[in-house]
């Protein structure tokens, strides 16, 4: 099956500029994104998961069209998103949709939420009779669990999780193909979060979308993720099938991440090893050479500096960045 | 998979609910505004002066440029306001009907204040949220030019221009038009950094907004709070301006006047007891811009609730 979203060698750097120094001075790179490649078939949902600054947003943005790449491709449905004529672009802002984890900062104040949701509508089929928008509108306004009669109320009236479902409205309202959501569920209460998780689920199923699921929670990217895709520093360390990442994990990394995330019953909690990472995360202006994780890896062995490791396929579309690694058991994540 | 989906529902079925008004921002700062007593009453005294530039001239009995010259060296006791000669406010020193030419004065001070703040809403405010939005180069050369304008001595320059193209209402108008906006386009562009960094507009972008309804839609309405404080403190200023340059015999040409250049006549002859050729037109101009600042502030208050 071809792939709907194909990500080949993506690299993004930012231009960072030291505060007073001469306009001719070039500027130091900032390597936010090195070389990640991902495919994303029609229907599935991949997880990415990582700590702050690692990339994550920036993948998502690059995806969008919002972030320029500055290396390797972004192929959506066949078509290189680098040279799209300005009407293939149209067509790929219409299929690839974003949702944002902030869901008030999403918001913008001065408009309804009526207005909110049918922006892209009115962007994109800008001919659409009144009525038919709004009726639009109001069915989606159900779908997500808002009832529509609150249609020319403002953002600042409603809850975060209600919030939330506005905006994935509004990124619904032109059937898209490729949903992005951007850790949508960080800034929400747990309780509000699954309920949020399981509207984003459903409609998944429902209107077969594809979906780019962004979290440093991996709970939360196990229970919605088919794939998932470890992300340190801007590369790639580990991909596999959802499940098996989270229980087996291969790389020294990943089983961090996973050992990391707390299991809701004491005893098992204080019982189980988990190797803390020392440490913080390197800057990303001068990123350790060779493995950028050696820094913090555990398993680090001289060798590490040497050159970056190659991701390699361990089979059953399991991939990791890691020449040492071995399975290892990880007491698995509630849920 | 919704818990809540059924209820949502069944409670929308049974209710049939009608459509909810949301209160806007604005509708809460309304009510905010309108409790501020200070500002509200200024806003009436603001309304009693518009309508006094406005419809003063239907009771005025003369016109504001008829010499009365049976009057001219009899001011002290033929020119006191009184009602029965019909000069309500009494005249000026060359026999004119005070009461005539404070309602023209008042008149055009306000229209003054109002072209200016106007002017620097309308072109200050899209300046400075297009400078702000592209950024990069357009911003640095849109802000230079903001700049090199502002280093100018415009005073001077406004008063050069008067001198040579001669003094006239429009020259005003043109002069305080081309320095009120400068500002505002630095206040603006300032809001516009900030908001467009915000989540919605990056979602409009990524939607595919044009960016001119992005300024349009999304930013302009945001930064809008600010400007129409700015706005509303920038009249008074203008005013003033306005006031200084007929002060000086520059601004507006006779028979025409305005609040500056009654008081500038008034001021020439309060010391022999003529008090009310200066108490009159200085009452208005005190109230308007009193109230203007009041205006101001209890905008500020309502439209920030924050910032207190």
């Amino acid at each position: 099956m071809t792939p709907l979203l194909s990500v080949r060698d993506l690299s993004v750097t930012f231009d960072v500029r030291r505060p007073g120094s001469w306009p001719w001075t070039p500027p130091r790179k900032l390597h936010a994104v090195s070389e990640v490649s991902f495919d994303i078939a029609p229907g599935e949902c991949l997880g990415i998961v990582g700590e702050s600054g690692s990339g994550k947003s920036t993948i998502a943005r690059a995806v969008v069209g919002t972030l320029p790449s500055s290396g390797g491709h972004i192929m959506f449905e066949g078509s290189d998103l680098a040279n799209m004529d300005p009407r293939q672009r149209r067509v790929h802002r219409r299929d690839v949709q974003m949702i944002f984890q902030d869901p008030l900062a999403a918001l913008n104040p001065r408009m309804t939420v009526g207005e909110i949701i049918a922006e892209p509508l009115i962007t994109h089929e800008p001919g659409t009779p009144r009525k038919e928008v709004k009726k639009r509108v109001g069915e989606l306004m159900e779908r997500v669990g808002l009832l529509p009669n609150l249609i020319n109320r403002y953002p600042h009236e409603f809850s975060g999780g209600q919030c939330q479902r506005i905006g994935i409205a509004r990124a619904l309202i032109l059937k898209p193909k490729l949903i992005i959501c951007d850790e949508p569920v960080s800034a929400l209460d747990v309780s509000v979060q699954a309920q949020v998780i399981n509207l984003l689920m459903e409609l998944r199923r429902d209107m077969g979308l594809s979906m780019i699921f962004i979290a440093h929670d991996l709970s939360v990217v196990k229970h919605i993720s088919d794939r998932v895709l470890v992300l340190y520093l801007g590369r790639v360390m580990e991909t596999a099938e959802a499940r098996k990442l989270t229980t087996l994990p291969e790389h020294p990394y990943s089983q961090a991440l996973i050992a990391s995330v707390p299991i809701p019953d004491p005893v098992l909690e204080k019982a189980r090893p988990r190797p803390i990472l020392e440490g913080e995360l390197p800057s990303p202006l001068s990123p350790p050479s060779g493995c950028v994780f050696r820094t913090r890896c555990p398993k680090a062995r001289s060798s590490c500096a040497q050159e970056v490791p190659a991701l390699q396929d361990i089979g059953g579309r399991h991939f990791v960045a890691c020449p040492y690694h071995e399975a290892e058991q990880v007491l698995a994540v509630n849920g | 998979m919704l818990p809540n989906r059924a209820a949502v529902e069944g409670v929308a079925a049974q209710m049939q609910l009608a459509e909810v008004k949301g209160r806007s921002l604005w509708a809460d700062a309304r009510s905010r505004f309108f409790r501020n007593k200070a500002a509200v009453v200024s806003l009436v005294l603001l309304g009693l002066v518009a309508a006094f530039a406005l419809f003063g001239g239907l009771f005025a009995q003369y016109e504001n440029d008829f010499v009365d010259f049976s009057l001219i060296g009899s001011n002290a006791y033929l020119g006191v306001p009184s009602i029965e000669t019909g000069h309500y406010f009494g005249t000026d020193s060359n026999g004119r009907d005070l009461f005539a030419r404070t309602v023209q004065g008042t008149g055009i001070s306000l229209m003054v204040g109002i072209v200016g703040a106007l002017v620097a809403v309308i072109v200050g405010t899209l300046y400075g949220a297009t400078a702000g939005y592209y950024g990069g180069r357009l911003d640095g050369l849109m802000m230079r030019i903001v700049d090199v304008l502002m280093s100018i001595p415009f005073m001077f320059v406004l008063i050069l221009m008067l001198v040579i193209f001669g003094r006239s209402i429009f020259m005003l108008f043109l002069g305080i038009g081309l320095i009120s906006w400068l500002d505002m386009a630095r206040i603006a562009r300032g809001q516009t950094l900030t908001i467009k960094n915000k989540e919605f507009v990056e979602v409009a972008v990524a939607t595919g907004v044009h960016p001119l309804k992005i300024i349009l839609r999304h930013i302009v309405p945001n930064l809008l709070g600010i400007v129409i404080v700015y706005a509303t403190l920038l009249v008074p200023n203008m005013i003033i301006f306005e006031s200084f340059i007929s002060f000086l015999g520059l601004g507006v040409q006779e028979p025409a006047t305005s609040l500056g250049a009654l008081i500038n006549e008034g001021s020439r002859t309060m010391q022999f007891g003529y008090y009310w050729q200066i108490a009159f037109p200085l009452f208005f101009f005190v109230v308007t811009i009193f109230a203007f600042f009041f205006v101001g502030d209890g905008l500020r208050d309502a439209l920030d609730p924050k910032d207190r």
